[in-house]
Order: C-alpha cells, then sequence, then structure tokens
C-alpha cells in the first residue's frame, strides 16, 4: 500500500464517518411501502411492469388475442365442442412440458422427451397387446421407463459432467432406435380402444354434476388455503394479504372455473384427461414452491456455488431433475397414444418436442433458469394447440403451422431477453 | 468498547502451513475474544486468506495448536468449524439472486412444518432477525437480485448469524461497495461486537479497520508483524507494519512507548 493512498484512505474516512451517521438516522427511502386499498394495487402494478416482472401476462393476453383472431376468422372455433377437443388434445404434449419447466428451472434443456414419450408408448403396447400383460402393470412400467431413461441421462450430466445439451441430444437419438427396435417388424401396434390407456382421452365424465363438483371443489379449496394461510400470516404478525383481495381472487377463479364447467358440460362432459393434467399442475406447483425440494431446484438455476455452499446435494437434486422430466415425458407419450389409439413408428418424432419446450418457454418459464412455474406448461401449450386447431379449421397445412408457431416461440423468447433485460436495469435480475 | 472475555473464543497458538514447497503462515499467534472486532490485514500474499481458511477448516494447520474458549481443537474439515461455532462470510457471497431474502437467509436449512416448508416462521424468524441487526431491506419477500451490493452483503452476514456463532469471520466484506454502503456494513459488524460475537475482520481498507476493529493483526510474509491497539496506533505505523517499512514491531511499539512518554 502506498502513501498516497494512506491520505485517499483517510478522506475516505471522514466520508464514511459522515455516511454512517446519516444511514443510522435516516428511514432509507427505498423501501417499499405499498399504499392501502385500490391505490395500492394499481401502484405495485405500475411497479413491476417497469421493473419488467411481467408473469404470465404477456401469454395470457396472447391467448386472448388469438382466440379473438380464431373466433372472428371461424365462427367454429369458440364452440364448446372445439374448446373441449383443444383442452384434450394439449394434454399429451403439457404433460411433457410440465416436465421442461423443471430441467429449465435448473437453466439445463432436454432434447431427449419426444423420443421418450414414444419409448413410452410402445412399451406399454408391446407389453400388454402383444405379450398380453396386465394393463396397469404395463402402464406402470411404461411411466418407469421414462423414469430410468431420465436418471441415466441425468447421471451423465451430474455425476460425468456432460453438458445436458450433448446427453440428451445423445438420447434422443438412442430411445428413438429403441422404439423402433421395441415396435419391431409390426410398426405400428393399435391399443384396445376399451384399454386403460384410451380410455385417458376418450373417458368423459358424463353426469353435469361432475365439472359442477371440481369447479367447487377448486374454488372453495383456494379459498380456504389462502384464507387459512393469511389467518396464519396474521398471527405470527407478518405481512398478510387482505380480506377483500382474497375474496376478488376467489371470484375470478370461480367465475373462470364455473365457466370451463359449462362449457364442458355443453359437449361430452369433463374430459378425464383435464382432470388429470389438472390434478398433475397443483402437485408439481405444490413441490416446487412448497417444499425444500423445489427450494433447491430453484437455488440450483440461481447459482450452483451457493447451493453447493448451503449443503445442497448438487448431483442427487440434477439427477432427479431429470428422472422427473423423464417420467413426465412418458407421461405424455402415454396421453398422445391414447389419443390416436395406436403406438407408431412415427410417435415421438415430428415437432413434438419442439412443441413441447415452446410451451413451457411460452408459458412464462425462462430459459435461463430459476424463473418459472409449471401452470406455465398450461398457459403455453393452450397456446400453442390453440393455434394448431385454429389453422386447422381454416383448412391451413402445416407449414404454414410450423412458421407460425415458430413466431410465437420467438416473440416469446424476445419477450423472455427483453424482460430480462429490463429485470437488470431494474435490478431484478 | 463493549466487555471483553478474559479467555480468548479463539487462539491460535504457532500455527504453521505449508503447500508443497511454499511456507504460507510461520508460526503464527492469533487471539480474538468475545465482543471484540480483530482486523486481519497485511499485503496480497501476507497469508490472510490461508489464516482464515485454517481457522474455518478449510486448509488444516501443518503445526500448532487451536485453542476454542481455553481448549485446544483440531479442525479438519469445514464442518468442525461450524459446530464448534465458527460462521464465515466469504467474498463472493453465495446467494442465489432469484430466491427472495428469507429463503436465501434459511437456504439449506428450511423450517418445515409436517414436510412442508413454513413460510410464515421463516418469514417472522428472518424479520426477528435482521431487526435485531437493524438491517434495512426493501422487502423480506423480493428476491436478492434487486438488492443493493451492500444490502446484499448485509444479508450474507445476517446468513452466518443463524447459526448464533461465536466467532464471524468476514472476508474483505466493503471491498465491492460505495461509501453509503460500506457504513451500512460497518454498522453490522459494530452490531455483531455489541451482542457479544468475537468477529475476525479481513480488509484492505485503513479507513474501515480504524473505524471498527479494536486491536489490528498485521500479516506480513506469512508471520505476525505486531499487534495494535487500534485507538493508541496511527494509520501509517500499521501501514509501515503490513509494508515492512519498520524493522520489527517491537521497535516500532517502543517508540511510541516513548512517545506517549513525551
Amino acid at each position: 500500500m502506498s502513501i498516497d493512498k494512506t491520505s485517499e484512505a483517510a478522506s475516505h474516512e471522514v466520508e464514511n464517518k459522515a455516511a454512517a451517521a446519516k444511514a443510522v438516522t435516516a428511514v432509507d427511502p427505498r423501501l417499499l411501502v405499498r399504499e392501502q386499498g385500490l391505490a395500492g394495487y394499481v401502484g405495485e402494478f405500475k411497479r413491476k411492469m417497469r421493473s419488467g416482472d411481467l408473469g404470465s401476462i404477456p401469454v395470457v393476453i396472447g391467448l386472448i388475442v388469438i382466440w379473438a383472431i380464431f373466433a372472428s376468422l371461424n365462427s367454429n372455433f369458440l364452440t364448446a365442442g372445439n374448446i373441449s377437443d383443444i383442452s384434450v388434445a394439449m394434454v399429451g404434449t403439457g404433460m411433457i412440458a410440465v416436465g421442461i419447466v423443471f430441467v429449465l428451472l435448473l437453466g439445463e434443456i432436454d432434447l431427449s422427451v419426444g423420443s421418450l414419450s414414444g419409448v413410452a408408448g410402445a412399451t406399454f403396447a408391446v407389453l400388454s397387446v402383444t405379450h398380453g400383460m396386465n394393463e396397469w402393470l404395463a402402464f406402470v412400467l411404461a411411466i418407469l421407463t421414462g423414469t430410468v431413461a431420465g436418471a441415466i441421462q441425468g447421471f451423465f450430466f451430474a455425476r460425468i459432467g456432460v453438458p445436458a445439451f450433448a446427453v440428451t441430444l445423445a438420447g434422443l437419438l438412442f430411445w428413438n432406435g429403441l422404439m423402433l427396435q421395441i415396435l419391431g417388424s409390426n410398426g405400428t401396434i393399435n391399443l384396445d380402444s376399451e384399454g386403460v390407456v384410451a380410455k385417458l382421452t376418450s373417458y368423459y365424465f358424463t353426469d353435469v354434476a361432475a365439472a359442477y363438483a371440481l369447479a367447487t371443489v377448486v374454488t372453495v379449496g383456494f379459498f380456504l388455503s389462502s384464507y387459512l394461510g393469511n389467518k396464519r400470516r396474521e398471527a405470527a404478525g407478518v405481512p398478510s394479504r387482505p380480506v377483500g383481495e382474497t375474496i376478488a381472487r376467489t371470484v375470478l377463479l370461480g367465475v373462470l372455473s364455473f365457466g370451463v364447467a359449462v362449457m364442458y358440460n355443453q359437449y361430452k362432459g369433463l374430459p378425464l384427461a383435464v382432470v388429470i393434467f389438472l390434478a398433475v399442475l397443483l402437485v408439481t406447483d405444490f413441490v416446487l414452491r412448497r417444499t425444500a425440494f423445489g427450494r433447491k431446484i430453484f437455488a440450483l438455476g440461481g447459482s450452483v456455488e451457493a447451493s453447493r455452499r448451503a449443503g445442497i446435494s448438487v448431483e442427487m437434486i440434477r439427477i432427479s431433475v431429470f428422472s422427473i422430466s423423464g417420467t413426465f415425458a412418458a407421461i405424455g407419450g402415454l396421453f398422445i397414444a391414447s389419443k390416436i389409439a395406436s403406438a407408431n413408428q412415427g410417435a415421438g418424432g415430428g415437432d413434438l418436442l419442439m412443441n413441447a419446450i415452446a410451451a413451457a418457454v411460452i408459458g412464462g418459464t425462462s430459459l435461463f433458469g430459476g424463473r418459472g412455474r409449471t401452470w406455465n406448461a398450461l398457459l403455453g401449450v393452450l397456446v400453442i394447440v390453440s393455434i394448431q386447431y385454429g389453422l386447422a379449421l381454416q383448412g391451413i397445412a402445416s407449414p404454414v403451422q410450423y412458421m407460425i408457431t415458430g413466431g410465437v416461440l420467438l416473440a416469446t423468447v424476445v419477450i423472455d431477453a427483453v424482460t430480462r433485460k429490463t429485470q437488470k436495469s431494474a435490478g431484478r435480475a | 468498547m463493549v466487555h471483553v472475555s478474559a479467555t480468548p473464543v479463539l487462539a491460535l497458538r504457532g500455527v504453521s502451513k505449508r503447500f508443497g514447497a511454499v511456507q504460507v503462515l510461520t508460526d503464527v499467534e492469533l487471539e480474538v475474544h468475545a465482543g471484540e472486532v480483530v482486523a486481519l490485514v497485511g499485503d496480497n500474499g501476507a497469508g490472510k486468506s490461508t489464516l482464515v481458511k485454517t481457522i474455518a477448516g478449510v486448509h488444516p494447520i501443518d503445526e500448532g495448536s487451536i485453542e476454542w474458549d481455553g481448549k485446544a481443537v483440531q479442525i479438519n474439515r469445514p464442518h468442525d468449524a461450524q459446530n464448534l461455532g465458527v460462521a464465515t462470510v466469504y467474498q463472493d457471497l453465495a446467494l442465489c439472486d432469484n430466491i427472495d431474502v428469507v429463503g436465501n437467509l434459511y437456504l439449506g436449512r428450511e423450517l418445515k412444518k409436517r414436510g412442508v416448508l413454513d413460510e410464515v416462521e421463516m418469514e417472522r424468524r428472518s424479520r426477528e432477525l435482521l431487526d435485531t441487526l437493524s438491517i434495512r431491506i426493501p422487502s423480506v419477500r423480493i428476491p436478492i437480485a434487486s438488492l443493493s451490493g451492500g444490502q446484499r452483503q448485509t444479508v450474507a452476514i445476517a446468513r452466518s448469524m443463524l447459526g448464533e456463532p461465536k466467532l464471524v469471520i468476514l472476508d474483505e466484506p466493503t471491498a465491492a461497495l460505495g461509501v453509503e454502503q460500506t457504513a451500512q456494513v460497518l454498522d453490522l459488524v459494530e452490531r455483531l461486537r455489541e451482542r457479544g460475537h468475537a468477529v475476525i475482520l479481513i480488509s484492505h481498507n485503513m479507513a474501515d479497520v480504524k473505524a471498527v476493529a479494536d486491536k489490528v493483526a498485521v500479516l506480513r510474509l506469512g508471520r505476525n508483524n505486531g499487534v495494535f491497539e487500534v485507538k493508541s496506533t496511527s494509520q501509517e505505523e500499521i501501514i509501515s507494519a503490513i509494508t515492512g517499512a519498520t524493522e520489527n514491531a517491537v521497535t516500532r511499539r517502543a517508540a511510541r512507548s516513548g512517545e506517549a512518554q513525551k
């Protein structure tokens, strides 16, 4: 240390002392003080917009715009039958996208999910149809192929240190080959149309009470969990939501869920596939946001080094996330096989992989890790399948579908990147 | 200065450490009492970081002994140090930008209730902790990314306090901070002392050292080069001990006591 540095340090000291005195007395003006009432919400909303904390807003607006356009082009688009079909068709890709959300939260990618979904469909078909195995057993084994395959990929990524991109790219080829091998010379195996897997997408709760009961359970369940949660927060003396806000949110959710229930009851009733998908979203969201395991996944997406120092077993989390992704790929594969009631050589190919990743990203999951929810998969896949059905209604061929879906995906990642920039300049990235 | 205990919380006696052909630490002595801030200063390569790492258990010592509350202990792994009650805040803070303040404070030791994260209890205790340390941040529920560098440093220090450590080691806590933020962190160091923690503060900034430390331990080329009482020592004296401008610490101290008598 040189002498002139000393004098500099001395002048620093004076400044420091002055600043220290000020810091103790003055209330930090940057403290977030929320105003009461409506003004508070408006202020909060403006602040979030400015700082790029957009959440699901862009995709909800996008979905409304897409539906408005297709509804104006074709009056059949916004009918109960079409919307109901869209919601059943989206479940296969949606399940795969849920797994992708987990992987994206780590800031990684899984390219093998398309092929893995094909393997699961083929495994089920061969075991149950060709070998006459018990359908439920075959169903469980088919899902486990995804779990095991994902864990193997996770092992190469976490323990050996191969980039996830490369491991799962190899997986994409390998599992596709395995699927063709399993199917053998048969090529296509038709599933029993009354079997477990076929029922996944073909079963509807025809009793009108079912849809209303589910809507009631969802609404009341949401209200009770928010209300009781707030009571606990109040009791502990930490900030809680005002009751009015809870009621407003419940009313919004109630209107939405009863609207959907009415829509389903105008057609075939409540689809089983949608019930399963919602249950999966509810459970995965709970795991990610309310358990220590989920917290660790987010931590790893934020900073690997910080997680390691906090005593988190990085390898274990990585391997389990990839096996979760594989599991959901297999589940999605069974839903897709169910939709066409067969396992064929083309399964898991085409645009399935890209649609699943696009769904997760369009829904608002960040490609850069650490940000996202599994509900994003629902919103994203709804956008993609709406576009597919809307264009099909117009009689527009798949080349144009691909281009439009590509455009939507680009728009989304642009929003993601711009959001990050805004967040950085607002100090929130 | 607040009450200082008679037995040092931590005492290093003749500690030596060698990496291959390089003798990094030779016969180093260091004592830290409860309620005392000891600044560890020295030029680059003087062995400050190595010394801290031996205390934190990252590098086991080769020779000498470590006493904890007057009893000889072995620190071979980071875990040993943590169990004794040593908390270390490294320069790179190891916080997750995307997780909120509460989540970061409890990262890796989440409070659970029937297997589910007990967010309410964690938030309540976080607020309590931040209040007792008089740490001001906009909200405990915003991600770390939206905090300033100084606020992040205070969160990292608060995080180390969760385990109720007896000794807190701060590695250059103000190195990357501006004036106002440095002031916040120095305030916090003083509060740690008031609460009876022993603090080892590594710093390059003499102004910071003079502002909060009770004692300054100077390392030079891996050896002790004097321990000074901050109140009665000028900045120039410390700096010359760091740079080796004095022949040795003893003559310097003798000279100083001569001056004091005049």
